[in-house]
């Protein structure tokens, strides 16, 4: 039978909608229902709500109201980041370079890729270190002229690893380069300030941080050079045409809000678990590396890499013993390739396809762990057992 | 009590979905698994059973059943198993019956063990087929539908495999299974029954054949028994024993292909009566229901999955070899193929058929 109550231990690829988010976008499923352009009172609610929900958003990451752009969802930010940026910065200044790093969410990399291998733009990858973690100092190595916008991962979904966004928001700046950072896992860990940051764009996505899917936004600096991605209606400042999903904006204020407060608090909890897991399992279980940087990372996150283990087949196991995970290289189809992340860590096939991530979140307690970690280490000697297809 | 697990094999077909749906029915811990098999690159929408397609089939159904579903890739140890021995047997002349491999190096082995790991007691697959216990010893028996039964490309399991396999279907007629589907409201319901061999998608297996392998279209003669020249044939491998039209030369009398001589690379025909033989020999014999015979027995033989039951003598001449006496002579025996020995309902056993007299 289908275990309906599996220990969720993957955060990192969505989370629960806390029942306070709930609550706050009910009333505008069918009570406040309006459109939020509309005229009339049922509008001016909406908008109200909209408008609220913006402001909440702007004060906690240190923006100005209208810098704040709501999108449907992490990589819809992500693609208008770097799409409306390069098309703009082209436009404006025949710039059409564009840099990322060798870690970025796909949403980044697939959407350079287009515009390089579309529309002409030269990309350029910045390499990273053994914990894929991005040097400054690399960024102003690659920085040119004509570099129209610089886009480097806050938190990377795949290895936790955290990035001196600050840092390169400082080289950005001083070379007078654009530079846009995806904080989707960040935000659900990290105190975000846009000014400490050095950041000119910044994208986030609610489902992270115990919101509703299918909402998230768009940091832009005020003055930053953007075309609109999606065209239509003046919604959004004229950069997101859409009537406004009122209901899930709501949420998403909400939910932010809940996250930012007591986050040391909670993330001292969570780096406490994590650290548990890392050396249960580099104890338990042998042929074990952990994937991305040992503290420089975020809180609730441990991945790992077995070598000569199916990933897999190791995450079904784990299902099937109850247990929901995730790793670098998920497959729902049984052809599972070594991820571009834990390659650009300069893993082995041998080991890129062994890869878990087991992400903490609220309903995590010490008991689910304990039930995992006597779990895991049987599990993967099973795995060994049944070979390796690769 | 924690209820037993048993791992069904899926494949988005109608009859691993009802396999499953009973098991359900009948209070197991069920979970699907489906085997993601070798294609030819390019191909990867036409392998009959492992397609996307496919797929999606058996995840709907796994879900409409509140089952987990888990894919197993098994393209590499596919290929290396059953592929390329296919591909080999061709080139020595022989047929092979590359689901008898399967059954026995992927299903019963890499798949029996992944359900094992998964900690299932049990794999269960939709084969037509029976599984009796009998003093001890498991049994396998034909399909209750004997126009099903699929014991044929099952006789390879050893007692240890029988004792870890349910086959939910095999007291179903074919029919019955049908209005099961949609009893139980299968998306699958209609879906066509799969034919042929799964790797070859839609293709010819003559044309998969010149695609991987070199010197598989070496021309060669064609001759009768006597040795006369009657004509050019295109490889081997593309002609089977028994066939008749497609030879390419004209007869008075219709001309059969009798046999393929490697050494001379010629093709051997032969007139209707010359087909027929009384005699084979068969190797890799698994006792598959009763202990290893070392004394000649009376049974009766399929030589093909889809051939008719003839009467026969066994008589073991190794552990694993036997000499089988037809009591009439019978066209068209095939080395590569399986000959298959059957007591009333029973799988006794069976080899493969290296040649005949």
């Amino acid at each position: 039978m289908l275990n309906n109550s599996p220990i969720f231990l993957d955060y990192a690829s969505t989370t629960p909608v806390d029942p306070r988010v709930i609550e706050a976008m009910l009333p505008y499923f069918d009570q406040s229902y309006g459109n939020s352009s509309s005229i009339h009172q049922l509008g001016q609610q909406a908008e109200n709500a909209l408008e609220r929900s913006r402001l909440t958003i702007a004060n906690i990451i240190g923006a100005r109201k209208d810098e704040v752009v709501f999108t449907s969802c992490g990589s819809e930010s992500d693609n208008l980041a770097l799409r409306g940026v390069a098309f703009a910065q082209r436009e404006n200044k025949s710039a059409s370079h564009i840099l990322i790093s060798a870690v970025e969410h796909h949403a980044v990399t697939n959407t350079a890729l287009q515009l390089a291998d579309l529309h002409g733009f030269e990309l350029e990858i910045i390499p990273v270190d053994k914990f894929g973690i991005v040097d400054p100092e690399e960024v102003n190595k690659h920085i040119r002229d004509e570099t129209a916008i610089v886009s480097i991962i806050f938190a990377n979904n795949e290895i936790g690893s955290i990035n001196p966004i600050r840092k390169i928001g400082q080289v950005c700046r001083n070379q007078g380069v654009l530079f846009h950072t995806d904080a989707v896992q960040a935000a659900a860990h990290m105190p975000i300030d846009v000014n400490d940051l050095n950041v000119d764009l910044l994208s986030i996505g609610a489902h992270k941080f115990y919101g509703p899917k299918g909402v998230g936004a768009l940091y832009i600096r005020e003055g930053t050079p953007i075309f609109p991605v999606q065209t239509g209606g003046g919604q959004e400042f004229g950069l997101r045409a859409g009537t406004h999903n009122i209901p899930l904006i709501v949420g998403m204020g909400k939910a932010l809000e809940l996250t930012q407060e007591r986050i040391k608090e909670r993330n001292d909890h969570y780096s406490k678990l994590r650290n548990l897991l890392f050396s249960a399992i580099t104890d338990s279980v042998p042929m074990t590396r952990i994937t991305g940087h040992p503290t420089q990372r975020l809180p609730n996150h441990a991945s790992f890499a077995f070598k000569d283990v199916d990933g897999n087949t190791l995450l079904m196991m784990l299902d099937a013993a109850g247990y929901a995970c995730s790793s670098g290289s998920a497959c729902k189809t049984g052809s599972p390739e070594p991820s571009d992340v834990l390659l650009a860590l300069g893993l082995d096939p041998d080991w890129a396809l062994g890869s878990l991530r087991v992400t903490l979140g609220q309903q995590t307690s010490s008991e689910h762990l304990e039930g995992f970690l006597d779990v895991l280490p049987k599990l993967i000697h099973q795995v060994r057992g049944l070979g390796n297809p690769n | 009590m924690q209820k037993q697990r048993v791992a069904v094999a899926m494949s988005g077909g109608v009859d691993s979905s009802v396999a499953a749906a009973l098991l359900v029915e009948q209070g197991y811990d069920v979970l699907g698994i489906m085997l993601r098999l070798w294609s030819e690159s390019g191909q990867d929408n036409h392998n009959r059973c492992c397609t996307p397609d496919a797929m999606a089939y058996a995840r709907q159904v796994a879900v409409q059943l509140g089952i987990p579903f888990y894919p197993i890739d098994a393209r590499n140890v596919f290929y290396d198993q059953v592929v390329e021995y296919f591909i080999r047997d061709y080139m020595k002349g022989i047929t092979p019956n590359p689901c008898i491999r399967c059954n026995h190096n992927i299903r019963w082995d890499f798949l029996l063990n992944h359900a094992m790991a998964f900690g299932a007691s049990h794999l269960a697959t939709g084969h037509y087929a029976r599984i009796n216990l009998d003093n001890d010893r498991k049994r396998l028996l034909k399909a209750v539908d004997e126009q099903k039964d699929q014991s044929y490309v099952l006789h390879v399991l050893n007692q240890e495999q029988l004792s870890h396999t349910i086959f939910p279907l095999g007291e179903y007629r074919k029919e019955e299974v049908r209005q099961l589907a949609s009893d139980f409201k299968l998306p699958v319901a209609d879906r066509g029954d799969s034919q042929d061999l799964c790797f070859l998608g839609n293709g010819d297996y003559r044309d998969f054949l010149t695609r991987h392998s070199n010197g598989i279209t070496t021309e060669g003669e064609i001759i009768n028994l006597q040795g006369d020249y009657l004509g050019q044939h295109s490889g081997l491998a593309m002609y089977t024993i028994g066939q008749r039209r497609g030879l390419g030369i004209s007869s008075a009398v219709p001309l059969y292909v009798l046999e393929k001589d490697l050494e001379k690379n010629s093709l051997v025909v032969g007139t209707k009566n010359q087909r027929l033989k009384d005699r084979l020999w068969a190797e890799n014999v698994n006792w598959v229901s009763i202990s290893p015979r070392r004394e000649p027995i009376h049974a009766s033989v399929k030589i093909r999955y889809k051939s008719m039951e003839e009467h026969a003598r066994i008589i073991p001449t190794a552990a694993d070899k036997v000499e089988v006496t037809f009591e009439n002579p019978i066209p068209d025996i095939t080395p590569g193929q399986a000959a298959v020995f059957y007591d009333g309902e029973y799988c006794l056993g069976g080899g493969i058929i290296q040649r005949s007299a």
